[in-house]
């Protein structure tokens, strides 16, 4: 056997080091580093100021202040509770996605449950995760801290799960077939070819989960359990408090801090992300106009990410996989293989039948649980069922009526689009939940006045997704397709019959499937409202979820949670998946 | 001038690798089977480029799948020197059609993963991948990632990534298809200068194609395969010294006898050459495997077989046309499996039901092609049976993928269910609703 001779000794062993700008030594590249060392230690004097508050003892009162000299602390708590959330989403998501995607027993089970788990109202979590954590934890904060966090986790974790667990699925075979044959192993799969593909799709979920975790923060930070009133420093309880008290100036003040706090994230964490998720696009040939972002250039410039990342993020991950693939080799030496795999079956078989044990045993006291429940309770509970039906596709109705025609104009008309993007982006920053007091503030003194929140909020927290699907829909019509449309001279009610409703169809359809299961999410927190010292309600399924975790009564939270998750599944199965299959086979548009 | 580390009398060397009775097939539940790759000896054998050639859809990438132990044998086994595939994983490489390159990796980090899966240590595996990118002609786009580089420089990427483990074989599935024929040919040219000059440690080299002339262009050893099922249809040596010229009389003579191999009806298999004309009748009760065509080119071919007077060598025909005979095939088994062309050495001719065929207008043409469909495609007659049989003559997709399904892959009945629906469709035996997968019987 011959070895190469390759006449290629002078090439040096270290790749190519990224390049500075000439010149700017000293001025940008230093400046960035200075702000990101000034970062790390604001970040380090956090962690420490949060873990003196988690871990201290319970106050007997908290009082929520409603100064604005206060708002600074509580975004900054607010904030680390949606982030340690959403970091456990990640981790939860990837390993469930992970599974799902890899293992044909789990993914049987994983993805009806994953459908199921995503139809559950949030807020029916509440009692349950709260009592436990408080249990787990009676001397401190942590206790409420965690049981919060979890209950965003619970909002945040499952889009980014069916995400991770498609994008798995759609990995080309020629891929996954050459990371076989040059023997990755799982770990190295993993991070060189699994997660990859999936980060632009794990980005988009990952913006949208924090979107619903605004949303829920208003009902997870302030709530009533039974005679225990459950407090926390943030800003949905700043906005709560001072709703409470009509305090108009404070609730201005929240609202500014809020707004002020998401178009910070945006431009501050999401677009840098989403331009350096470009890189992870799988496709053969660059596209004209990559998507570019100033602050990722400029932290891509700064010596100091990259010393970091040469020096410690790359080495480590080399580190482990290098060390996995020797262990890997070793394993395969010494053990043989039938004898691992028997062990591994019997583990599986063990924990399978824990599971089915547990899973048995709640099935029997929910059932008992349900049992006890009078008929007059069930046929209330669908009664308050069918309100919440009509309510929620009132809202839809509304809300598809006023922005098919607007992100239709805004879509086809690009001056237009220039202005109105971004001003709408800010107005659906906000969530529908932190908007509610002050709406209510308002029509309170009308009658029917609730009906008409409840409803408002509900159009909030759902046109936005309807309005920009539109807007894309309709920048996606290709213009030969108008054009012919002119030439033929279509009349304005033609041109939406053939050309305009059929074009936007599948993005129309997108948007009112996510729309749709945030209206039924809402109508928990608009239904049934502490305000001004009392309770406001009017009925429906919501509220009947509210009212039971309130009181305490768990045989009605149960059951109107199942009715809830029932209902949302049903229509979801029996509408919305036909319509979408018939948007991706006869509306698609394909050239 | 030489011809170096040819073997073609190999009966001496031990074969690196070798297939005994390796075949695939899908068990169907009445006890049958469709067999995709007929029961196949196959030896490699050290210091040769071996090309396997056939139609695309013929098996050619699944019998290289079975061989490099990526993909599961249903009977038979594939033997590494002497040992069987599944105990430890033997030294290969694969260079995909498709590149299969990391998009989000540098050239650099996509040529240092193999060594990386291997547990080598950063410094060795920069000097092993920056030696092979050096000697594929990538240097200078260390740091380049795929998408800024053409097709060319992106299959450079892949070889690079196959050579660096120095696969004791090296297997290359179509490998310049996607690329432009000046770069393809620049490629050839680059590998066949890293294997003459034994630039690389391969010891063997095997190449899936379906281009004869980029076969005998490389190649020592050239095996031709036959279709319905794979099998071996000829086994050629290339004696021819390299470097090659396309112009000379030997080698224009071995691409006209393949061309001749590849076309002609096989003797060797199965059973007496004019039954397989006919395929439908031979073995009434085996689902045959619908080509993937459309029926509208059917009648182009045949109307340009009948101004040729009826006949044609097919090699010509697909010269004349300028197509690969990849692309021609598919047709002309269409036409076969309806019974409106016969096949016999080197060549096609018309059957009267053909010529009728070409010379109707469209709508008795459709007629003619209905008879025809319901009489050879028994998976039409099934179909137009089930239908008939319904009270309100209507059946879902789903239900025919079922029945498919047992038979075939699932990637495999979608695409036998397409064709169905097209070919059913053209003929007026059923329509077929996309949005609700429903099919309905044509009313007469």
């Amino acid at each position: 056997m011959t070895t190469p001779t390759i006449a290629s000794q002078t090439a040096s062993p270290v790749p190519p080091a990224i390049r500075r700008p000439a010149g700017s030594r000293w001025s940008w590249s230093f400046l960035i580093d200075i702000a990101v060392f000034l970062f790390v230690l604001a970040a380090i004097y956090g962690v420490y100021a949060v873990g003196h508050t988690w871990l201290g003892p319970v106050p007997a009162q908290v009082e929520i202040s409603q100064s604005p000299r206060a708002l600074p602390l509580y975004a900054f708590y607010s904030l680390v509770r949606l982030s340690v959330a959403y970091g456990l989403s990640m981790l939860f998501a990837l390993a469930y996605g992970y599974v799902a995607a890899r293992s044909k027993q789990a993914e049987i089970v994983l993805i009806p449950l994953l459908d199921i788990l995503q139809s559950i109202p949030v807020l029916s979590f509440l009692p349950g995760v709260m009592l436990a954590m408080v249990a787990l934890f009676p001397h401190s904060q942590l206790g409420i801290e965690l049981g919060s966090i979890i209950l965003i986790f619970t909002g945040q974790v499952w889009n980014i799960a069916f995400s991770f667990y498609s994008s798995l699925k759609g990995i080309p075979r020629e891929l996954r077939e050459a990371a076989i044959i040059y023997r990755f192993g799982r770990w190295q799969r993993f991070v060189e070819l699994d997660l990859p593909f999936s980060t632009i799709g794990l980005v988009w979920n990952s913006m949208m989960s924090v979107a619903g975790g605004w949303f829920f923060l208003m009902a997870c930070e302030m709530f009533v359990l039974g005679n225990r009133d459950f407090r926390l420093p943030g800003l949905g309880s700043f906005l709560q408090t001072a709703a409470s008290h009509g305090n108009t100036r404070a609730i201005l003040w929240g609202l500014a801090a809020m707004v002020a706090v998401i178009v910070l994230l945006d431009q501050l964490i999401w677009r840098p992300v989403i331009a350096w998720a470009d890189k992870f696009k799988f496709e053969q040939v660059e596209t004209a106009k990559a998507a570019t972002h100033s602050l990722l250039s400029l932290l891509g410039r700064a010596s100091f990410v990259i010393r970091l990342y040469r020096l410690a993020v790359r080495p480590v991950i080399e580190w482990i996989t290098v060390n996995l693939a020797v262990g890997a080799r070793r394993a395969a030496e010494t053990f043989s293989v039938p004898k691992r795999q028997s062990t591994r079956r019997g583990l599986l078989i063990v924990l399978a039948a824990a599971i089915l044990a547990g899973i048995g045993f709640a099935v029997f006291h929910a059932v008992r649980e349900l049992s006890d429940l009078s008929r007059a309770d069930y046929s209330d509970l669908l009664r308050s069922a069918g309100f919440t039906l009509l309510r929620v596709n009132a809202a839809l109705l509304i809300g598809a009526l006023w922005t098919v025609p607007v992100g239709v104009a805004i879509g086809s008309s690009p001056r237009l689009a220039r202005i109105a993007q971004p001003l709408a982006q800010i107005a659906a920053s906000i969530p529908a939940t932190a908007l509610f007091p002050v709406i209510l503030l308002f029509l309170i003194k009308f009658r029917g006045g609730l009906e008409l929140a409840a409803l408002l909020v509900m159009l909030l927290g759902t046109q936005w997704y309807i309005l920009f699907n539109v807007i894309a829909g309709a920048m996606a019509i290709p213009t030969d397709l108008k054009e012919a449309s002119s030439i033929f001279r279509f009349g304005s009610w033609d041109r939406w019959r053939y050309l305009i409703l059929p074009g936007i169809f599948p993005y129309l359809v997108t948007g009112m499937v996510t729309a749709s299961g945030n209206a039924w999410n809402a109508s928990i927190i608009a239904e049934y409202f502490h305000f001004q010292g009392r309770i406001v309600s009017t009925i429906g399924l919501g509220s009947a979820i509210s009212r039971a975790s309130d009181a305490g009564r768990f045989d009605i939270l149960l059951a109107s949670t199942l009715i809830m998750a029932t209902i949302v599944v049903l229509i979801n199965r029996l509408l919305w998946r036909r319509l979408y299959r018939l948007a991706s086979t006869r509306f698609k548009l394909e050239t | 001038m030489s011809t170096p580390s040819t073997l073609s009398d190999s009966a001496g060397a031990e074969p690196i690798i070798e297939a005994r009775k390796l075949e695939k097939f899908y068990p169907q539940p009445d006890g049958g089977r469709i067999q995709v790759i007929a029961a196949t000896d196959l030896a490699v054998y050290p210091g040769q480029i071996i090309a396997m050639l056939g139609a695309s859809g013929c098996g050619k990438s699944t019998l290289l799948r079975m061989l490099t132990g990526l993909s599961p044998a249903s009977a038979g086994s594939v033997f590494w020197h002497g040992a069987p595939v599944g105990d430890g994983s033997p030294n290969v490489s694969i260079v995909f059609q498709s590149f299969a390159l990391f998009p989000w990796l540098t050239v650099l980090e996509n040529v240092e993963a193999p060594l990386e899966a291997r547990g080598m240590v950063p410094i060795e595996r920069h000097k092993r991948a920056l030696r092979i990118i050096d000697a594929v002609g990538l240097d200078g786009f260390e740091s380049a990632y795929p998408k800024e580089l053409s097709g060319g420089m992106k299959q450079r990427v892949g070889v690079a990534r196959a050579l660096v483990v120095e696969p004791e074989v090296l297997f290359m599935d179509e490998p310049f298809s996607a690329l432009d024929v000046l770069t393809a040919e620049t490629l050839r040219g680059e590998l066949l200068e890293l294997w003459l000059e034994h630039k690389i440690p391969t010891r063997a080299i095997f190449i899936v194609t379906h281009n004869i002339e980029e076969a005998v262009v490389l190649a020592d050893r050239i095996v031709v395969l036959g279709r319905n099922p794979a099998h071996i249809h000829a086994d050629f040596a290339v004696n021819i010294p390299h470097p090659r010229d396309r112009k000379s009389s030997g080698f224009i003579e071995l691409v006209d006898e393949i061309y001749r191999v590849l076309t002609r009806p096989d003797h060797e298999h199965g059973a007496a050459p004019p039954k397989t004309a006919v395929p439908g009748k031979q073995v009434p009760h085996k689902a045959i495997m619908l080509p993937h065509t459309r029926p509208g080119g059917m009648a182009g071919l045949l109307e340009i077989l009948i101004d040729q007077g009826g006949r044609a060598d097919l090699h010509k025909l697909a010269d004349e046309l300028s197509l690969e005979v990849d692309a021609l095939l598919p047709t002309v088994d269409t036409a076969v499996l309806l019974g409106m062309l016969r096949l016999e050495e080197g060549g096609a001719s018309i059957t009267p039901e053909g010529q009728a065929y070409a010379e109707a207008d469209i709508q008795a043409r459709k007629a003619i092609f209905r008879k025809a469909a319901l009489a050879n495609v028994p998976l039409l007659a099934q179909m137009h049976n089930a239908l008939k049989a319904k009270s309100n003559r209507t059946l879902s997709d789903e239900f025919f993928r079922d029945l498919l399904d047992e038979h075939f892959s699932e990637d495999e009945s979608r695409r036998q269910l397409e064709t169905a629906i097209q070919w059913g469709r053209y003929a007026e035996i059923f329509d077929y609703d996309a949005a609700t997968g429903k099919l309905t019987l044509t009313e007469a």
